[in-house]
């Protein structure tokens, strides 16, 4: 990973070609993190990818984390990888929730964060996005085949969030199926 | 289905005015597509599992045929899907470690560290290097355990059903070293933060020796049953290829990236566990096809066994566990003289430990490629967020790539060797 001086010449370098894109750099842990503005997202992991001297080819992971109760509420992670020079750099763009005090309205009619979906430059990043959206509920504009991965087509709600319960929900057997009035609807 | 007619005309005999009752079918066939418009292809969908044995697990794949030419292949994932991951938000951290094992029911060792290395480097906790060489040993004697269980699967699935009786007999004994030192077979979670539960027992080191005396042999029995076997060749060679530049598009990594000629592995290139201490190879191959594929996971069984005995001949002394109290047990034999030591006791099981606000990414190398944990702490004694970045899941992409073009028996092939485990990529 670049060290800590690396890490701020290349936040510069991109908010020199893209005004704004880098909000802040992060560097702990031995691991270098950008932080970008969500809708500039694809111009700074395409200047990383792109540019002679960066070369971060290689997505390794993709991943979304709730931090609830802060704000902006959600995160996604981008894990960027240089094969050659062993070096990760990882990406992080957060994004506020649009529903945020409008109630929880599931289903029909949900706002759901938005980001644009980076499968153009990594073509990897197709199953990440859809899990990242089955769990999280966040959108990712342009992805070809958005729907839930891991999830069954019908379920309501974004269970990794940190509001959505535990608890679970009833499992029909046969001898509860009668509490369970016309289930086989 | 055919109606009477049809049988009729399929029958000799029956229908004296056809000559040939098959060339009738055929021609009938070729009306119909004519009528349609689509030429003479006819395009079938056929489910393959979720409940195969050569799905490998419960993998369902939607598969569009002509013929026997696959045109399409559509993986759909998450039948043992268990919310692993929501759970573990609501464990301590060193409750965790049980959950993560089970995902990738073949490479519990590797799951463990990835999740207990991550934790460890969030808190700053260093290992002492007795507890490093037993990971590694263990891993080791894990990445074996599960090329074994890949070899005899795939083996079988291809035909060669003795291979699955030799691979399980050896895999047996890995289970039986297993339990020695961890007390359990499967899942049994040896690593904690800050080091492994115990020492290895008296007499592990000469089973150990005596497993890597044997196992190089038994490897080269293996492959003198598959290496040139005509059939076994003919199934594997020239199949399944997908360029170097695709995979690493697709963000494939593991023995299947390093069968194409890209000698990455993380061993080499990271240094979270003494692996730059151990002398062994990274196999690559060329072309990248199944047997490319099946050579590199022989020999880097090989080169696993070596790196074993390596470690357990120069397994340094020393305590096994960090001797942190705020974050590691204490030993047993204080909690009944000392009372600092019990309150530490209590407080660990009950309340756990914390861990300061921050986020990482871990990547180790497991058998199937970069195995990610990704940890975000906030302070409290529960993780926020456990994720991992599991091979399997990843590397299903390249199905698609493997297939399209090739025949249905090609199909099976390809998703041995892909090797993929259904309970890491549902998680």
């Amino acid at each position: 990973m670049p060290d800590a001086p690396g890490l701020e010449l290349i936040a510069q370098e991109i908010n020199g070609t893209h005004e704004g894109a880098v909000i802040e750099t992060a560097h702990e842990h031995g691991a270098a993190a950008l932080i970008v503005d969500p809708e500039r997202v694809l111009d700074a992991l395409r200047w990383l990818r792109d540019t002679p001297g960066q070369q971060y080819h290689f997505l390794a992971s993709l991943h979304a984390a709730d931090y609830l109760p802060g704000e902006p509420r959600f995160g996604v992670h981008y894990e960027l990888l240089n094969m050659a020079r062993v070096e990760r750099v990882s990406v992080k763009a957060l994004l506020r929730d649009p529903a945020a005090g409008n109630g929880a309205a599931l289903g029909e009619g949900e706002v759901l964060p938005e980001i644009d979906s980076c499968v153009e430059l990594f073509p990897t990043a197709e199953y990440h996005e859809r899990e990242a959206y089955d769990f999280f509920g966040i959108r990712f504009r342009g992805h070809p085949d958005l729907r839930r991965i891991l999830l069954p087509e019908d379920y309501v709600g974004w269970p990794l969030r940190r509001d959505f319960p535990i608890g679970g929900e009833p499992v029909l057997f046969t001898h509860n199926e009668i509490e369970t009035p016309r289930w086989y609807e | 289905m055919a109606d009477e007619r049809e049988i009729r005309a399929m029958e000799p005999g029956l229908d004296p005015e056809a000559e040939d009752p098959s060339l009738a079918v055929v021609e009938r066939v070729a009306e119909e597509a004519a009528k349609r418009g689509d030429g003479d292809e006819q395009v079938m969908t056929v489910n393959m599992g979720p409940h195969h044995p050569a799905t490998h697990g419960v993998l369902r794949l939607v598969v569009s045929l002509e013929g026997e030419r696959v045109l399409d292949v559509r993986p759909v994932v998450g039948y043992v899907h268990t919310g692993i991951e929501k759970s573990c938000e609501d464990k301590s951290y060193w409750k965790v470690i049980p959950f993560v094992e089970r995902m990738d029911y073949l490479t519990y060792f590797f799951q463990m560290q990835a999740y207990c290395g991550c934790v460890e480097q969030l808190l700053g906790l260093e290992v002492p290097p007795r507890a490093q060489y037993l990971r590694v040993l263990h891993m080791e004697l894990n990445r074996i355990h599960s090329h074994l269980v890949w070899l005899g699967t795939t083996a079988l699935d291809l035909g060669a059903i003795s291979m699955f009786w030799y691979c399980f007999r050896e895999r047996d004994r890995i289970l039986d070293l297993f339990e020695m030192s961890t007390g359990q077979r499967m899942h049994t979670r040896y690593f904690q933060v800050g080091g492994v539960f115990e020492d290895i027992p008296a007499g592990f080191a000469d089973n150990v020796r005596a497993f890597c005396e044997e196992m190089p042999e038994r490897i080269d029995q293996y492959a003198a049953l598959l290496d040139r076997n005509e059939i076994f060749l003919h199934r594997t060679k020239d199949v399944g290829i997908v360029s170097r530049d695709r995979l690493l598009e697709l963000g494939i990594t593991g023995p299947l990236l390093r069968a194409s000629g890209e000698p990455w592995d993380l061993r080499k290139v990271s240094d979270y566990l003494p692996y730059g201490d151990f002398d062994f190879n990274i196999p690559v191959g060329t072309v990248g096809d199944g047997y490319d594929r099946y050579r590199c996971r022989l020999q880097e069984m090989r080169e696993s066994v070596r790196i074993i005995s390596q470690a357990i001949e120069g397994l340094p002394e020393g305590p096994w566990i960090a001797d942190d109290r705020k974050v590691v047990l204490p030993p047993r034999d204080e909690l009944g003289t000392s009372m600092e030591a019990l309150i530490h006791h209590f407080k660990l099981v009950t309340e756990g430990f914390r861990v300061p606000p921050s986020e990482l990414y871990y990547p180790i190398e497991s058998p199937r490629g970069e195995l990610g944990c990704f940890v975000v702490a906030d302070g409290s004694s529960k993780p926020a967020r456990v994720h991992f970045r599991d091979p399997s899941f990843v590397n299903l992409q390249m199905l698609r790539d493997m297939c399209i073009g090739g025949l249905i028996a090609d199909l099976i092939q390809n998703l041995g060797m892909l090797d993929p485990i259904l309970g890491g990529i549902d998680r």
